[in-house]
């Protein structure tokens, strides 16, 4: 008799799409899919992590990602902490290792982690028992959004193999576009960059995206369009001379999206600087699924609690 | 340093680069000198008195300098201290370091200078060889004085850890250090291309989400330096090279008749960026860790004589540095431990002979620096080193020497080593038995 090796989400910690496989993410997705319901029942809570403790650590102000996960533990039945630290804090005193070893007495199944510079929640998980999932981390990875992203895109088109994906604006500090561009590269996409080049980094090729010198190549003939958020904070150096050029040239207007398939969807991971990197009829008009990606926020985040946390590990 | 002891030294592979040596026979250290070298078999030791070491056709050559490390001694006692420094010194076989002025306070008076050599001369370990500060405070404004400094004991002026960023003030420093005749030792890096960055710019960056520091920005500078130096037709130093592109700046610029010469360290010819992986911050540094691409030319950049010394440009950092966020961590590593077999598996790779090796960790140092040393020759001081080139040991955490232990090269099995080494006549480091 033949068997069958069965599949088994085998990872602690959530600290990228680069650390998934094709595999991981399906399974992650189709887990996803099974909890969307949960959400649209008129009791929406489930008993699967009672007892558990996740604590939020966020060291960059949030209130969508946070939130997002702390509905998606407390549906869950979670117990959930927040704890908000600025970096600026925390770099006068403790360490973030300080900080994570006062969590560690508080014994936390998971703690979930965003912070401006890259690499934390690596750091947090060689010092820390908990499981981490990391909620967003300077320019490099924001895996919860890449697979809500990829979701949302899935439940439009039925499947992410062979789509053409354009992803536009702030590719080099942007996690979102990071994770997105491992992830539908990951899932048999066809990822598409562009945007002034100052905002396109070195070896993005490498991740597995495509650099196009214009916007218009980018876009034309495909399913999926992204802008991307322009992070004025982030930018120490001078990047582009003002939104308003900007807007102009790199943002997405309905003229621009003539090029790309009729029924290309729009996409935003949000916050949106209206009138910038999207013409605002766009964004609220039929194409766009800005609203998708934030109720499958909730059910992918508790994907992952739940593969994290839950069942007979 | 004098030395009491004498000691003989039979069956030596003795490699002497500056008398075009290498070969068999023994050598007598009396004095503090080196009073004989002679063919194998040949020396005796006059009287009973002495030591009497069969090295068994391990090398005995001219104790090595590193012409650039961070002693950390005044103000951060807590990573290293001259004691502690040389110490490691000693035990990596090198009986000279050249220390960089960044300490706090800055090295950028006689009392400084004088208080490092007090220290040094105490701990009696390798011999100290403090470089001044460029500017005031090594803040980029105002020119230091080189005069007293120099009459205090140092030998260089370098504001290593930044560059001089101003040009003018550059120029400046190199014509006002002529008129004392010190050399300028550039930390070569334009501070506008690489501020805020973490590691090597490029696909590895990107990957990691990490701020980049690109190549160009090392070779800016180095480029400015050479014309600054061309110009005014003086000498110049250029400090820790990392990129294939400065290997050929400085190529050409040798071939051309300029005055420059260059280090480079242990970790740019054996590691490449790779080495950061998961924002592993004992593979920071600045310059950061570059490509394969440059790690060759590095190399090939050390076997044709373009690059004239190795140094280590040891950087201690204890824990509270280093246990961070990876841009919010220092940049360095410890080096003088591991220079030695690093710099060995170049000769092992047939990059580099024996000769080359020994010139470019003693007799070019020695020589650029204008110290004593980097030489065999009967009469020299008696500053030697014994290495085995093929002992192989396993660089513990334990093992180290130095106050810090932030090194990437823990836990690597490593080949070649210093076993003895001898400073004035004196052994300060004996692993020999
Ligand atoms: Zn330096």
């Amino acid at each position: 008799m033949e068997m069958e090796t069965e599949y088994c989400f085998r990872h602690k910690h959530i600290l990228g799409l680069e650390d998934l496989s094709c595999d991981d993410i399906s399974f992650i997705l189709q887990t996803a899919e099974s909890f969307r319901e949960i959400s649209s029942r008129p009791i929406k809570k489930v008993p699967i992590l009672r007892g558990k403790t996740i604590i939020n650590l966020f060291f960059e102000p949030s209130t969508r990602t946070r939130l997002s996960f702390e509905i998606a533990a407390k549906r869950m039945s979670a117990d959930t902490f927040n704890i908000s630290a600025s970096t600026s804090s925390a770099k006068k005193g403790e360490s973030l290792i300080d900080t994570a070893l006062n969590l560690q007495a508080m014994s936390p199944d998971a703690i979930i982690i965003r912070h401006s510079y890259s690499g934390s929640p690596h750091l947090l998980a060689k010092h820390i028992n908990a499981s981490i999932i990391n909620a967003g981390d300077g320019f490099h990875e924001h895996p919860s959004q890449g697979l809500l992203d990829m979701m949302t895109v899935k439940q439009r088109k039925g499947t992410l193999q062979g789509l053409k994906i354009a992803i536009i604006g702030d590719i080099a500090h942007s996690r979102v576009a990071h994770s997105n561009i491992i992830g539908f590269s990951k899932m048999g996409a066809h990822v598409y960059v562009s945007g002034p080049a100052t905002l396109l980094p070195p070896g993005i090729e490498q991740l597995g995206a495509k650099v196009c010198r214009t916007v218009e190549e980018a876009v034309t003939d495909a399913d999926v369009v992204m802008a991307l958020r322009i992070q004025k904070e982030r930018q120490l150096d001078p990047l582009i001379p003002s939104w308003r050029e900007y807007a102009s040239f790199f943002g997405i207007s309905s003229r621009l999206l003539e090029k790309s398939k009729p029924d290309a969807i729009i996409m935003h991971p949000g916050p949106m600087n209206r009138g910038v990197e999207l013409d605002p009829a766009l964004a609220d008009g039929p194409r766009s699924v800005i609203l998708d990606q934030v109720t499958n926020g909730v059910a992918v985040r508790m994907a992952l609690l739940y593969l994290i946390l839950g069942g007979d590990r | 340093m004098k030395g009491s002891s004498v000691i003989l030294f039979q069956n030596c592979r003795i490699i002497d680069p500056a008398n075009n040596i290498d070969t068999a026979g023994d050598m007598i250290l009396s004095e503090g000198r080196i009073t004989a070298v002679g063919k194998a078999g040949s020396l005796k030791l006059q009287s009973s008195e002495g030591i009497i070491f069969d090295l068994d056709g391990k090398w005995l050559v001219p104790g090595l300098i590193d012409m650039h490390v961070h002693l950390r001694e005044p103000g951060e006692e807590y990573k290293e201290t001259v004691a502690s420094g040389t110490r490691s010194a000693a035990a990596g076989g090198f009986t000279a370091v050249a220390c960089m002025p960044n300490t706090s306070p800055v090295n950028d008076s006689e009392a400084i200078t004088a208080l490092i050599l007090r220290k040094a001369e105490q701990a009696k370990m390798s011999r100290v060889y403090p470089v001044g500060a460029v500017s005031k405070n090594s803040r980029g404004t105002e020119l230091a004085e080189y005069g007293e400094m120099k009459q205090a004991g140092v030998v260089a002026l370098s504001d290593d850890g930044r560059p001089v960023a101003n040009s003018q003030l550059m120029r400046r420093a190199l014509e006002y250090s002529s008129s004392h005749d010190l050399l300028l030792i550039s930390h070569s890096e334009e501070m506008s291309l690489s501020e805020n960055g973490a590691i090597n710019e490029g696909a590895l960056s990107t990957r990691l989400g990490l701020r980049g520091i690109p190549h160009v920005a090392e070779e800016i500078m180095v480029y400015r330096d050479i014309a600054l130096a061309d110009y005014l037709r003086l000498p110049i130093h250029i400090a820790h090279i990392s990129t294939k592109e400065t290997v050929d700046l400085i190529r050409r610029a040798k071939r051309n008749g300029s005055k420059v010469t260059t280090e480079t360290t242990p970790h740019y010819f054996s590691l490449t960026e790779e080495a950061v992986g998961r924002y592993d911050t004992r593979a920071k540094m600045n310059p950061p860790l570059r490509t394969s691409e440059d790690v060759e030319a590095i190399r090939e950049g050390l076997r044709d004589g373009t690059i004239d010394a190795i140094a280590t440009d040891h950087a201690p950092h204890s824990n509270m540095e280093k246990d961070l966020e990876f841009e919010l961590a220092a940049n360095g590593i410890i080096g003088l431990e591991t220079s030695v077999p690093l710099a060995i598996a170049l000769v092992r790779d047939n990059l580099l002979t024996a000769t080359q090796m020994i010139e470019l960790m003693s007799v070019r140092p020695a020589r650029i620096l204008r110290v004593p040393g980097g030489s065999l020759s009967e009469g020299s001081i008696a500053d030697v080193t014994v290495i085995d080139p093929d002992r192989k040991f396993i660089y513990t955490r334990d093992s180290i020497v130095s106050k810090s232990t932030n090194s990437p090269f823990i836990d690597w099995e490593l080949q070649g080593k210093a076993v003895l080494t001898v400073v004035g006549g004196e052994i300060v480091f004996n692993e020999l038995g």
